[in-house]
């Protein structure tokens, strides 16, 4: 039997160890030292670059930019999604294809929805030219660049992107949840509000809070679409750079590897605690600590 | 509104349901139609009229990019990359997900956690010495060099899905399989793997998807364009011909498609795998 589990987990358990767990150990000891990326790290700077970290105002920049573009997808992303996904639930025709259709923008890779949005967004570009046609000439901006709005239509991005497959999560949870409760409900002279409110809502719950969490963890971790549409240096100055372009940004485009190893063992530790937080107090009814306590 | 909603629960909102449906599909597939329909026009129509419908419609561009050989090469590249990262990862993440499922064994628990940890760990945390790693493997600009980590950064999704899948099948058919003289892993392949179907082709639609879209990792080890995959593809060609708005749309569409046809043949099955997975 011991044979056997060597045999079934050792592949993997090996690929696992090398190509995930080493690197992040690497970036954690190269977090300790003044690094430019050639030949063996020698300059010892103990917890140097987490202290130049504290106190970077960079750093913190971008520390606020990917808070804001956390709680603001939850904000934005979450009742649209719950809304969207009772909408859907309805016995309407062509469900199937409607599911496929709002899927599409999940499915197309950060690289295309990046270059094709910054192509509309130029200020002579598709969406200003549109909102000339309809008459609301005066809402045209400056999209990308301005650094008053630049975050917001990452937001409007964002959203686009990632709604579908918040909706499609819901619409499974929502499919789960038997229809004899609700028509109980019904029976019993419940309105439509009063049953999603009291039934449907506290069912979707785990749902939910699962959405939410990969959110979380998405959000900490955007890199592509920032990096595809503004650029490390551009995301700077119009206020979208995040803690993973930062990370980028100071490793390999401007060659200090030891504080870009620090910045990212600062997002991974950041990452953890979001995690274990949000799973000893939010997810603790749904997994029953799954991930935390092992499989049991 | 409620007054209605209250009168007729059963009835409610269906031209309702239809409208918002229809709004929300508009604003989803809507910049998709923009690109694919954009390759059709030609640049001088772009700058004329940035949201208008080709006037006359444009062929040109899309024969160009379908001509081209460097399309072609980043599309191979591609296929190969996301095929052999998917067949990898469910291999290697059903073994593990059937150890971690039905055997006991001391550090069951903690390499459950350490799997389900690895979710916390994406590629970009790690691009940097995992760069240094496939470095040192001479992996550098090789294919090999995008299909083994990204294996290994599938592996944590693929078992978090399919260890509840391979728990729920009866302790029965186990014992019914080992009274016929079965060994373990005759019952991992005669019986596991068809039952677990359902998660096998989740798990292995979310790595292909994963991988065809893979940006981080082939901008790090990729550097000739006989290499690329397409999504480093199409940033090379939009910057290279920044200038041919339209070629670049052309190019652009041609380079989503098959992602979204493979999702539109599998759909059903992403939903009821992820439906099993939030259950479980």
């Amino acid at each position: 039997m011991r044979f056997e589990i060597a045999v079934l987990s050792g592949p993997a358990i090996l690929m696992f160890l090398a190509f995930v767990i080493f690197p992040v150990a690497l970036a954690a000891f190269y977090g300790f030292y003044r690094w430019h990326g050639y030949g063996a790290p020698t300059d010892w700077v103990g917890l140097n670059n987490y202290k130049l970290i504290l106190t970077d105002p960079a750093f913190q920049q971008v520390l606020w930019h990917t808070g804001l573009i956390l709680v603001l997808s939850l904000v934005i992303q979450g009742p649209l999604a719950v809304g969207l996904a009772l909408l859907l639930n309805q016995k309407i025709r062509g469900r199937s294809v409607i599911r496929i259709l709002i899927f599409v923008p999940y499915v197309i890779s950060e690289v295309i929805v990046g270059t094709a949005w910054s192509l509309m967004l130029q200020t002579n570009g598709a969406v200003n030219d549109l909102l000339g046609h309809v008459g609301l000439g005066f809402l045209k901006a400056d999209w990308l660049s301005d650094p008053k709005l630049a975050l917001w239509t990452l937001m409007g991005i964002i959203s686009w992107k990632y709604i579908g497959f918040a909706v499609i999560l819901m619409l499974a949870g929502l499919q789960s949840i038997p229809d004899e409760l609700s028509e109980a409900a019904q029976i019993d002279g419940a309105s439509y509000w009063q049953i999603q409110r009291r039934i449907t809502l506290p069912l979707l719950g785990p749902t939910i809070r699962i959405w939410a969490f990969l959110s979380i963890i998405g959000s900490l971790q955007l890199f592509d679409l920032v990096y595809i549409i503004w650029g490390p240096y551009v995301a700077g100055t119009a206020g979208t750079s995040t803690m993973a372009i930062y990370m980028v940004a100071q490793g390999r485009n401007a060659g200090n590897y030891g504080y870009g190893s620090a910045i990212a063992v600062v997002m991974f530790l950041i990452s953890l605690v979001v995690a274990l937080i949000y799973q000893r107090f939010v997810l603790r009814r749904d997994l029953q600590g799954a991930v935390t306590e092992g499989a049991s | 509104m409620s007054a209605t909603i209250a009168n007729k629960p059963q009835k409610w909102g269906s031209p309702f349901a239809y409208f918002v449906a229809l709004l929300f599909i508009g604003v989803c597939v809507a910049p998709v139609l923009y690109i694919v329909i954009g390759g059709f026009r030609t640049n001088s129509q772009i700058s004329t009229g940035p949201a208008a419908l080709p006037d006359p419609w444009v062929v040109g561009n899309y024969i160009a990019v379908l001509k081209s050989v460097t399309f072609w090469g980043e599309f191979a590249n591609s296929v190969v990359v996301a095929l052999a990262s998917t067949v990898g990862t469910v291999v290697l993440g059903l073994m593990v997900s059937f150890v971690l499922a039905r055997y006991d064994f001391r550090f069951k628990g903690a390499m459950y956690s350490l799997f389900a940890a690895g979710l916390m760990f994406p590629m970009v945390i790690a691009i940097t010495p995992l760069y240094i790693v496939i470095k040192d493997l001479g992996l550098v600009d090789n294919l090999l060099g995008v299909i083994v980590p990204q294996i290994a950064f599938g592996l944590p999704t693929t078992v978090i899905i399919l260890v509840p899948f391979l728990r729920a099948i009866p302790k029965e058919i186990e014992e019914a399989a080992a009274i016929d003289g079965s060994s373990r892993l005759g019952f991992f392949f005669r019986m596991v793997v068809p039952l677990s179907r359902p998660g096998v082709v989740t798990v292995g639609i979310l790595g292909f998807i994963g991988s065809w879209n893979n940006y981080v990792l082939p901008l790090y080890v990729l550097n000739s364009q006989a290499n690329f995959t397409l999504p480093l593809g199409v940033q090379a060609f939009s910057s290279q011909y920044s200038v041919d708005t339209a070629k670049v749309l052309a190019f652009t569409s041609l380079a989503m498609l098959p992602a979204m046809a493979f999702f539109a043949i599998f759909e059903k099955k992403i939903v009821g795998g992820l439906t099993g997975a939030v259950k479980g």
